[in-house]
């Protein structure tokens, strides 16, 4: 129900959501995606991923096989056109996905490139902004980040645009059995 | 009213993409506002944001402090002062420190108000605003003319002709192709910035957090790329409590734009790491410029409720007329003239403060429930009470106080008025009607005014008495609704009393910030009214009802007057707007409406002070449907009508388009008549409509009811 009402609201603020049972689905579809969109060797084509500890090695060979990279910097963050981050919370409400995003890592990827994946667990997917609250607060957390759709501007005539200095795409995959490789 | 001040309103009316590109905006905003809150209750909602805002500036000082010592137990630096001009250098030595060259900002209204981008770049410093509408204005070289939408007053062939030489290119003015332009060329100047600046929309002093909302996504860049980050914030958006920060989130994004939430937001707690594995360097500067001292003001303490959505600006009909800049440089429209007022100083407020009409509807909409207009009010009070009076205003009022004087004036102008008279209206009338200007025409003087035709009207003697309180307008301009009004009570069997000393309400010298003429203005009223038995007070006008229900209380209150203070309480007690009355005898059955009438077409103009003020909206509407007239309701039926008393005298430029925008929506419904509740708009409306020519008719509803009633 919850996830139902996050989609609804997060495609209405432009987000794209697919939700997945579990990890092996989601990382078909994703490579998939990826090769869809043009995924390539330069920089401009490239697909930055700030996975920390959520990939096994194994994980992280396949999707280097397919052209993802893991080391990111400010300047192929800044390049790249594919940016994967993982996002610990939805809020229903607003379509909103929120997480922990202190380490440096997950802002490069989901503030520079131009198409933003992020990866969220299901079951972190909350009614609202006060249920938020009371899982991640700053007590725990430098920089707790809230993401609605893709970066917007209404700044000339009015007129929504998307894509101003963040990402032009936000893609939301959620998964309902996300745990693994930590 | 300096010529400057005049020449900017000129312009700003006279700016077809300005007033159009407001205008847009503003119809659009009151129905997405309205679609961004459905399902929430938003008295409740404001109701907890006023609370907390208001605890918070009732601390100012505690919340400083543990502000201050959370955000430094997590590593932040934090910076207090009072000063402007020791901000802006504690902001250059932190730069000059680092061998800061280049700075990355998004959008903060307190470095505006401090204007250290100027202050920085003079010290050789390159400042780069990066939320696009700052960044527009920046290139353009002028200031922001809306909080929220900085750039709103520039059309795409303009940004483009700006974005063509800034990047040496020619560009078409495709929206989505500038915008990219936008991204391409500030992208490098993130990069490589030294510094970045940002404001906070909310302080957090539970956990000396900052809170940071954007769109575009620049915030985020500028609080992570850069290796130092200054945040500077006005004190009055510290709160107590994270929990809280939940609450304002609910309403500033649909307050703001109309967004159920912005597309960012950050709660930045302490510094985290750069990109290149080092810890920010993170000063938090709380500002308090005059924000204590407005704290400590019993009446200004509640702008500190401010949450600065700019909802005041959006729904204001004389900001979509004249835009940002006739307000100043920083902050604008109706909170922005009481700030103004205090972080620079009252007599800035001077000319800005004369464009509220007073109309109430900013107040129906802020979230920190701030009662804008009357803290404007106050302003004025205030500002005549350090400057005093233009003598000519000096002498209206000395007429307006002595009510014979004022009252043999009136008689001797409906003679003198007379060969001006063409049918029912005239172009000009002496004394304070005077030099109204085009756009409008005004009544006749009436030859016999209602308190002589009173005398001659034959009253059935009834057990119940009801005192009426003309007002100027019915009394010496409308007397046919004074008497449709003793015509309908004596249908209920109620005897109606006119009490021959009673005179102007004081709401001229009250709007005016003369209150001294107002207290007196409201002794002889009450005088006159409490002198004789009756169960109710009736006015139709909405104005008086206004002035004896509530003015009168606030004006001895503001003046320390004490002596009539019970006598007003009972006064405002006992007094009744007509049509609420009307709905209360029809109730008790002893008013009833003949059967099957079918009447015309009629459509409802709200009065600001009926429906904003007296709570008063569906009375009317309720009476006029079971008398038999069909309703069809205008669009902005309750938008001002550009009367606003004096207003349309002091203010005739921007008074007239407002006309000019009600009689269109009037004429769009297609009916033959419109009502009214006052008689103020009665006279602004059929005036505009007499000049226009529409053979639409104007009336106050005790006209329309009056026939229909057994």
């Amino acid at each position: 129900m919850l996830y139902e009402r996050f989609k609804v609201k997060a495609e209405a603020v432009s987000g794209e959501v697919y939700r997945f049972t579990d990890r092996s689905g989601a990382f078909l579809w994703l490579v998939d995606f990826l090769k869809r969109e043009g995924v390539g060797a330069t920089p401009e084509n490239s697909a930055l991923w700030a996975a920390g500890t959520f990939l096994t090695d194994g994980e992280r060979d396949t999707f280097r096989g397919a052209g993802i990279s893991f080391e990111v910097t400010k300047q192929a963050a800044a390049t790249a056109r594919f940016g994967i981050s993982q996002m610990a919370w939805g809020l229903a409400d607003t379509g909103t996905l929120a997480g922990n995003s202190t380490d440096i890592d997950q802002r490069l990827v989901s503030s520079l490139s131009t198409i933003h994946i992020a990866l969220v667990p299901t079951a972190g997917i909350l009614p609202d902004m006060p249920s938020l609250f009371s899982h991640l607060h700053p007590r725990d957390c430098a920089y707790l980040a809230m993401i609605t759709g893709p970066s917007r501007t209404a700044d000339i005539e009015r007129v929504l645009t998307i894509g101003v200095h963040g990402p032009e795409r936000l893609v939301i995959i959620c998964i309902d059995e996300y745990a693994g490789g930590e | 009213m300096g010529k400057a001040f005049k020449d900017s309103i000129q312009r700003a009316l006279n700016n077809g993409n300005l007033t159009g590109a407001l205008g847009a905006f503003s119809e659009a905003y009151t129905v997405n506002r309205a679609k961004a809150y459905e399902g929430i209750d938003f008295e409740e909602l404001r109701g907890k944001i006023a609370d907390l805002k208001a605890f918070a500036a009732a601390n100012l000082k505690p919340l400083s402090d543990e502000f201050t010592r959370n955000a430094e137990a997590r590593g932040a630096t934090v910076f207090r002062s009072d000063d402007p001009a020791a901000v802006r250098d504690y902001i250059l030595r932190i730069a000059k420190e680092h061998n800061v060259k280049r700075v990355v900002k998004s959008k903060s209204m307190a470095t505006e108000e401090i204007h250290l981008n100027a202050y920085l770049e003079k010290a050789g410093i390159e400042v780069g605003e990066t939320d696009l509408g700052e960044w527009i204005i920046q290139l353009a070289g002028q200031t922001p003319s809306h909080m929220v939408m900085p750039a709103i007053h520039m059309t795409r062939d303009e940004v483009s002709d700006l974005f063509s030489t800034e990047i040496n290119e020619r560009l078409t003015s495709d929206i989505p192709r500038l915008v990219k332009v936008a991204r391409e060329q500030l992208r490098p100047r993130f990069l490589a910035a030294d510094m970045g600046i940002s404001g906070g929309n909310i302080a957090v002093a539970e956990t000396g957090s900052i809170v940071l909302m954007t769109n575009e996504g620049n915030a985020r860049l500028v609080t992570s790329l850069p290796p130092i980050h200054i945040v500077l914030v006005g004190i009055e958006k510290l709160i107590a409590t994270f929990a809280d920060v939940a609450t304002i989130l609910k309403a500033l994004p649909r307050s703001a734009t109309a967004q159920q939430l912005t597309s960012y937001v950050s709660v930045i707690t302490g510094p985290t790491p750069n990109p290149d594995g080092t810890m920010k360097n993170m000063h938090i500067i709380l500002m308090d410029n005059r924000r204590t001292e407005m704290a400590a003001d019993p009446l200004f303490k509640q702008a500190l409720q401010c949450i600065r959505c700019a909802s005041c600006l959006n729904v204001c009909p004389i900001f979509r007329l004249v835009g940002g800049h006739v307000f100043g440089k920083v902050y604008t429209g109706g909170i922005g003239t009481i700030l103004t007022a205090w972080f620079d100083a009252l007599k800035q407020s001077e000319d800005i403060q004369s464009l509220c009409i007073q109309c109430g509807a900013c107040k129906d909409v802020c979230p920190g429930m701030i009662d804008i207009p009357g803290l404007i009010m106050e302003l004025r009070r205030r500002l005549v009470r350090e400057q005093g009076v233009p003598l000519v205003m000096k002498s209206i009022y000395a007429v307006v106080n002595n009510r014979s004087l004022f009252h043999g004036m009136l008689r001797a102008a409906s003679v003198a008025g007379k060969p001006f008279t063409s049918g029912k209206f005239i172009r000009h009338l002496p004394l304070f009607l005077a030099d109204l200007t085009d756009g409008r025409s005004l009544p006749a003087i009436a030859d016999v005014p209602f308190r002589d035709r009173f005398k001659i009207i034959n009253q059935p003697r009834c057990a119940e008495k009801v005192v009426f309180f003309a007002g100027c307008l019915i009394d010496f301009a409308y007397p046919e609704m004074g008497e449709a009004l003793i015509t309908t009570l004596n249908k209920a069997g109620i005897e109606v009393l006119f009490p021959e000393g009673q005179t102007c309400c004081g709401a001229p010298a009250r709007y005016s910030g003369v209150y001294e003429v107002a207290e007196q203005n409201a002794i002889d009223t009450i005088k006159a009214l409490m002198a004789v038995e009756s169960t109710y007070v009736v006015s139709a006008c909405p104005t008086c009802t206004v002035a004896l229900t509530h003015d009168f209380i606030s004006t001895f209150e503001s003046v320390g007057q004490t002596g009539w203070r019970k006598e007003a309480e009972e006064l405002a007690a006992k007094t009744l707007d007509f049509s609420v009355l009307i709905t209360k005898l029809v109730e008790e059955k002893r008013l009833t409406f003949q059967e099957g009438k079918s009447l015309a077409t009629i459509t409802y103009h709200d009065s600001c002070h009926l429906k904003r003020t007296r709570l008063v909206s569906q009375q009317p509407r309720e009476l006029l449907r079971r008398a038999g007239y069909q309703l069809s309701e205008m669009f902005e039926c309750d938008t001002c009508c550009g009367m606003g008393g004096s207003y349309s005298l002091k203010m005739p430029e921007i008074s007239a388009p407002m006309l000019q925008r009600k009689i269109r929506n009037i004429k769009a419904t297609g009916a033959a008549v419109v009502a009214m509740d006052c008689p103020g708009c009665v006279m602004q409306i059929r005036g505009g409509l007499d000049q226009d020519g529409a053979n639409i008719t104007v009336r106050h509803s005790v006209e329309l009811l009056v026939d229909t009633l057994q």
